[in-house]
């Protein structure tokens, strides 16, 4: 691929990562692994609505707090 | 109204308040500083890429079963919502600079200033331009601005209409939010420094962070205690969450970048 085209593909997937994951990339993978957990827990026949709201909570405070330190 | 709908609506509405009012800003600085023509020919160039954004993705997200939808859009609006509760928490607890209109439209006003136009054209003679010349940076700048936030725009309104198989509710809310800013802009000709930005952007971040567990819990297979009245719950335990780390973080940090009064 040519300078000339990457760089191009390289700006715009740089604003489509910022545009979607923004600063901490941990909270997108939190959110992943929180719904990949309550689907997992409720296929196997569980109680599972809780677990998103306890992982986002969780995601949250962490995030705030390493942006804090 | 439903409840679900009202949420929907009441969501879509503040945010696309919020982004119009950023939009409207820096529009606002090239407008007046540049090119009128140009800047509204930038606006009108976004308008046409953010409805051909919507014509596409729009049936597309409704033809996805409704399981995978709402997972996929619980996901992301999660994803979102986060990021948008992330920085409003970092504002009010003054971690954050809070988003000052009045400051950006300064900033916008005086790049806009001291940037030669689209022929070489100086500072001084920048108004020169006749009405056939259209001014690159002037429509450049308004192009960007608005396309960007009207992406978040169509964002929202996308997933809350189709999850909810309401894009037109989507789409009225969104069209009365702009309508509504443009026209205190036109009426003021000035940033939009008193509407409450900071604190509508804490209660976009609220509602998008608890649609979207609500949607990706469901869409991932569980079932919520009481069905869709689990957001009368949801929505007041986000924003209790939110203000219980805005008080942590008062107490923890001295303020580094508080610029005025906050409040969610």
């Amino acid at each position: 691929m040519s300078a000339r085209l990457a760089a191009p593909l390289r700006r715009a997937w740089l604003a489509i990562w910022d545009f979607v994951v923004g600063d901490d990339w941990r909270l997108a993978l939190g959110v992943v692994v929180a719904l990949g957990a309550t689907a997992a827990v409720a296929g196997a026949g569980a109680t599972a609505w809780w677990i998103t709201p306890v992982v986002i909570a969780a995601l949250l405070g962490l995030s705030l707090w390493r942006a804090a330190r | 109204m439903s409840g679900a709908q009202f949420g929907l609506a009441l969501s879509v509405f503040l945010a696309c308040a919020v982004e119009a009012v950023e939009a409207l800003t820096i529009v606002l600085a090239v407008g007046v500083t540049r090119s009128w023509r140009s800047a509204l020919y930038g606006v009108g160039a976004a308008v046409v890429v953010l409805a051909g954004l919507s014509a596409g993705l729009g049936p597309a997200l409704t033809a996805l079963p409704i399981g995978v939808l709402r997972v996929v859009v619980g996901g992301l609006l999660l994803v979102f919502g986060l990021q948008w509760l992330r920085k409003a928490v970092l504002r009010a607890s003054g971690l954050k600079a809070l988003h000052d209109e009045t400051a950006i439209f300064a900033r916008e006003r005086a790049a806009a200033e001291t940037t030669p136009g689209s022929a070489g054209r100086k500072t001084t003679d920048i108004r020169a331009f006749s009405a056939q010349q259209i001014d690159g940076y002037a429509f450049t700048i308004a192009f960007k601005g608005s396309l960007l936030e009207g992406l978040e725009v169509v964002f929202i309104v996308l997933t809350f209409g189709a999850n909810q198989h309401d894009v037109g509710l989507a789409a009225v809310a969104a069209a009365i939010a702009v309508i509504l800013v443009v026209a205190a802009g036109v009426a003021v000709r000035a940033p939009l420094a008193r509407v409450p930005g900071n604190a509508m952007k804490f209660a976009v971040g609220v509602m998008l962070v608890s649609f979207g567990m609500f949607w990706g819990t469901e869409g991932a297979g569980a079932h919520w205690p009481g069905g869709d009245a689990a957001l009368l719950a949801l929505i007041p335990g986000t924003l209790l969450t939110a203000l219980a780390c805005v008080a942590a973080l008062r107490r923890q940090s001295p303020p580094r970048a508080e610029t005025g009064a906050v409040g969610p």
